[in-house]
């Protein structure tokens, strides 16, 4: 179990949040091609190192962040813009 | 019967005032308090503990330690338990495992007779044909493979489990892992010092009168700090990702009621001292009662004060060896002969039936001796190390593994898995370390520690000879030769095909002399094959341990107790448990159409929604349009996922400008809440909208049937409920039964007029109660789930992830009209625009032709040569039809009122069906629920 550092609560184990995963823009719904809507909703780029991605703290503040993970070690570090806006 | 109990020993921890009484295998024995239930029995001459897995050889004593893969014993109703590590109690009985019918005369030792067919792959390669006679093969099988023996009746005992928060834990407490210890809090650090025996102290306490005064005074030391938790009996079993260590506690919790307690830490830094394992040497004989390992000997001398034969061979290639003779001349054996391997002498085989009787030298000449002690070398216990990342590597010098240099920042390797040192040396180090892990677990920079290097040592692996490499799998090293032969060249292949190093002690005495083995049978260096890798837990877990105690809530309602009381037949829906009916929900769902009913619902999502922006946040969640409803209105609603498929439904009501009510359905209450603030965070931060959970702080209950206006009349005031002034589809809040501020929804899941109340909490049972009491003379009775679906089924009311499935989009669960794809955006808004026209199944009532007939719910829907077209997704007995009807997904060209389709039934046989021109089988046309 590895530990999060909620940008809220401060560092918490991970059974307490969900995994949203890999950051990704939505496309706008208006123009959307259903190529890019299914590799939204699809495809993940899954690197081998360095990601950014979303967390939710639902056992916790309720509140989604991101944050940069190593998929190659598990290392976690704060983003300097940790919301998701 | 004869003692082999020596005269007092400056260091032996056994209590001589204190004798204790035991049975083993049925006769009466006795020992003494800090004893282990094997060194009383050796005490009493007890030579041969167990019979090994595959052949039923007798075994003995080899490691006196935990680690011992011979002395695994059942006390009392608990099986495989490490009888050389746990020390005797009061009254218990021992018994030994996997003999039969007596230790002494195993009949299945024949099975030595026939080895030869007991190779490696043996059972793999017999008994893998004919398939279908496995099970029978199994039954054999699983009787030759026995361990101990579990009762159904034994007492469960109690498992705990504890969270900790601590800046150091130290594995092992010899001299390193407390020199670590005391460095660390002195440092000022919190310390967690967890060692597997029942007393600190490692090797030293097997040493001599310099290791004694030094564990005597480190002792003294780690007794005086407040900040050095120690926890003896207990063991680091697992050291995972950023440092969340597990510990199993073994002992020191019996008094309290606790058998065993699994302890959770979330470290600043893990010390691995674990110290080093004595290995094994690999001959002819080398599992005969009375070969012991040098550690063995001393510990049986001079902890429990117990002589390990008469005669002694000795075999020695370092140190401990030499210190072995040395006791063993303390202890009035007769060293017949003292087999130097630093000067190339060696030992072909013990000879013996039942025991070591002569000792076969490797210049050929045969030695009498009932003892032949061997210690030829080490193994360094890398396994927590291995699960930090760290790869161990062979060091030909010093003739073992050592840690490798890629550790990570958070965990140290302090001791004599590290090298090799005096007594000082290694607690120096273990200081070292102590001193750096409390400077990182305060944030400090790593710096390296000072290495300590291995001492030489020679390579001692084989005589000439085959012995056993896994005692506890009964694999021999010309097993493993075989395994090379036949092509298992690398360790993890042979491992697994012999299966040495995955019995018990998992590889701890048995991995190096398999690895060796491999490395002479492949012409490679030993560096060259390399370990296997370590998962964990290092040492065995109980499940019970595992299972800890149950810290899964579960909730009820208000009115839970009287349910009870009235007979509820519960239901567990995720956390929740509710009356699924109180005894016949077929009686109840007719009581609900001819007079009234009341329902339960408490578990139903509620949210909160407060706002100037929540009709935007109604749009962007739901497919139907929002904007325009009416203050004092409620309006049904589905959500979609962004993939277009229905992921829940429920009623939203606007009880003033910017307050709303939201309604979810019970499973889905934790995601639709999650779901909002998702689109509240991240897509729309700058939406004013406050979302607040109301779950549990309102008791929900439905009232429907034709008599409920009548009844909530009798206990409403302040709200006109006739049919005119609070229509369908409304919202109205009053008094209910005096209690103020309860909202009333006129929606209808039952098909019935119905009127839903939310009511604060703690007036649920309240309102519950003066319903029922109001109700009497109408005829009213509560129901359950169960009555409750089979009135929504009537009613053609789908269920989400009942009558939709993974792959249900919105406008195919009969719901095009709820789906406005003229709105700008909402969720999944797209796959729902492209789904159009596409041929998804479409969900169907369905009524079959033999009404007396209840298909069960999933059964399939074929047409012609059985090709699937659809499947039933509810089923039941219609109580106000008086025949079975279903709802089902059905293919589009076969979904048009009046086809019949053919159901398959999974219990036989098939059974024709007609689709109906309304998913409402009940009321189609909602009069009664308009009422």
């Amino acid at each position: 179990m590895i530990s999060i550092p909620c940008p809220y609560c401060g560092p918490r184990n991970s059974g307490e949040f969900r995994h949203v995963g890999e950051s990704r823009p939505r496309p706008d719904p208006q123009t959307t091609t259903p190529q890019e809507w299914r590799s939204y909703l699809y495809l993940r780029a899954n690197p081998q190192g360095w990601t950014t991605e979303s967390w939710y703290h639902a056992a916790g503040c309720r509140r989604f962040f991101q944050l940069e993970r190593s998929t190659d070690t598990d290392e976690v570090r704060a983003l300097a813009d940790r919301n998701m806006t | 019967m004869t003692s082999y109990r020596l005269p007092p020993l400056p260091g032996e921890e056994i209590d001589r005032a204190q004798p204790i009484s035991f049975t083993w295998n049925g006769k009466p024995h006795s020992g003494f308090a800090g004893d282990t239930i094997v060194s009383a029995l050796a005490a009493a001459g007890v030579r041969t503990f167990s019979r090994s897995l595959k052949y039923h050889r007798p075994r003995g004593v080899l490691t006196a330690s935990f680690v011992d893969p011979n002395c695994t014993l059942q006390v009392d109703d608990e099986p495989n338990v490490r009888a050389a590590h746990r020390r005797l109690g009061p009254g218990m009985t021992v018994t030994s495992q996997n003999a039969w019918p007596t230790l002494e005369f195993d009949v299945k030792a024949a099975n030595q007779l026939v080895g030869r067919f007991l190779t490696p792959g043996f059972y793999y390669k017999t008994f893998m044909s004919p398939r279908p006679l496995w099970p029978a093969y199994q039954k054999v099988l699983s009787r030759f493979a026995v361990g101990g023996r579990t009762t159904r009746d034994a007492p469960h005992g109690y498992y705990d489990q504890r969270f900790a928060h601590v800046d150091v834990v130290v594995a092992g407490a010899g001299p390193a892992g407390m020199g670590a210890a005391l460095a660390a809090a002195e440092a000022g650090a919190d310390v967690l010092l967890v060692e597997e025996e029942y007393d600190l102290g490692g090797h030293l306490r097997w040493g001599g009168a310099d290791e004694l005064a030094a564990l005597a005074a480190l002792r003294a030391e780690i007794r005086a700090r407040p900040d050095i938790e120690v926890l003896p009996n207990s063991v680091v079993t697992g050291r995972y990702d950023h440092n969340w260590i597990a510990v199993l506690q073994r002992s020191g919790l019996r008094d309290s009621g606790v058998v065993e307690r699994l302890v959770k830490i979330r470290a600043g830094v893990l010390v691995v001292a674990p110290g080093l394992i004595e290995r094994p040497y690999v001959f002819e004989g080398n599992d005969l009662p009375g070969v012991m390992l040098g550690t063995a000997v001393r510990r049986l001398i001079n902890l429990y004060g117990v002589r390990p034969g008469a005669r002694a061979v000795v075999m020695t290639a370092n140190p401990e060896g030499d210190a072995a003779v040395a006791d063993l001349r303390r202890a009035g054996v007769e060293i017949t002969r003292v087999v130097d391997a630093r000067r190339g002498e060696d030992i072909r085989r013990a000879i013996g039936h039942g025991g070591v009787r002569e000792v076969e030298l490797g210049d050929g000449t045969r030695v009498e001796a009932d003892l032949l002690t061997v210690s030829i070398g080490w193994t360094a216990p890398t396994s927590l190390l291995n699960m930090a990342g760290n790869s161990p590597v062979y060091d030909a010098d010093a003739a073992r593994f050592r840690p490798g240099a890629a550790m990570p920042p958070d965990v140290i390797a302090a001791g004599g898995i590290v090298g090799d040192g005096t007594t000082s040396d290694l607690v120096e180090h273990g200081r070292e370390a102590g001193r750096e892990a409390a400077r990182r677990a305060a944030g400090g920079e790593p710096q390296a520690i000072q290495d300590l290097s291995g001492a030489r040592h020679p390579e001692v692996f084989r005589a000439d000879t085959h012995g056993f490499v896994d005692y506890s799998e009964d694999v021999s090293s010309k097993d493993v030769f075989g395994a090379v032969r036949e092509g298992y060249e690398s360790a993890e292949l042979a491992k697994r095909f012999t299966t040495a190093t995955m019995g018990p002690s998992q590889g701890k005495l048995e991995l190096v002399n398999t690895i060796s083995v491999i490395a002479e049978a492949t012409g490679s260096l030993l560096a060259d094959v390399g370990t296997t890798v370590w998962r964990p837990p290092y040492a065995p877990l109980s499940l019970g341990a595992l299972a800890g105690r149950s810290s899964e809530p579960s909730r009820v309602s208000a009115m839970h107790r009287w349910h009870v009381e009235h007979g509820m037949v519960p239901l567990v829906a995720g956390q929740w448990i509710r009356p699924d009916s109180y005894g016949d929900p077929q009686a109840e769902a007719r009581n609900v159409r001819e007079r009234v009913g009341i329902i339960d619902v408490t578990p139903l999502g509620k949210l909160d929604l407060r706002g100037p922006d929540v009709s935007r946040l109604l749009e962007c969640v739901y497919t139907n349009t929002w904007a325009n409803l009416a203050v004092g209105s409620v309006r049904y609603g589905v959500m979609c996922a962004e993939d277009g498929v229905v992921f829940d439904d429920g009623v939203t009501g606007r009880l003033g400008e910017e307050q709303y009510f939201m309604s979810t359905t019970s499973s889905g209450a934790a995601a639709v809440w999650e779901w909002l603030e998702n689109w509240l965070q991240t897509a729309h931060p700058e939406w004013q909208v406050h979302v607040t959970p109301v779950t549990t702080a309102y008791a929900s209950i439905n009232v429907a049937g034709p008599r409920s206006r009548d009844l909530m009349s009798r206990l409403v005031e302040d709200v006109d409920l006739s049919g005119d002034a609070f229509e369908y589809m409304r919202v109205r809040t009053g008094t209910v039964a005096g209690v103020e501020d309860c909202l009333m929804w006129r929606i209808g899941f039952t098909g019935e007029l119905s009127y839903e109340l939310h009511v604060p909490a703690s007036y649920g049972l309240h309102v519950w109660e003066a319903l029922m009491a109001a109700g009497a003379e109408l005829g009213i009775a509560p129901f359950g789930v169960e009555a409750q679906r089979i009135l929504r089924l009537e009613k053609g009311h789908f269920i989400v992830g009942q009558d939709t499935d993974g792959l249900t989009k919105a406008g195919s669960a009969g719901l095009g009209g709820l789906v406005r794809l003229d709105k700008d955006d909402f969720s999944g808004k797209p796959e729902l625009v492209w789904a159009q026209g596409t041929d998804a199944p479409l969900l169907v009532a369905l009524q079959p032709i033999d009404g007396t007939v209840v298909p069960v719910e999933a059964s399939q829907i074929v047409v012609g040569d059985r090709r699937i077209v659809g499947r039933v997704t509810s089923s039941r007995m219609s109580p106000t039809l008086g025949r079975s009807i279903c709802l089902a997904q059905l293919a589009p060209e076969l979904a048009d009122p009046g086809t019949t389709v053919t159901i398959v039934r999974p219990e036989g046989g098939t059974i024709d069906a007609v689709v109906m021109a309304s998913l409402a089988q009940v009321d189609p046309d909602g009069v009664r629920l308009r009422a």
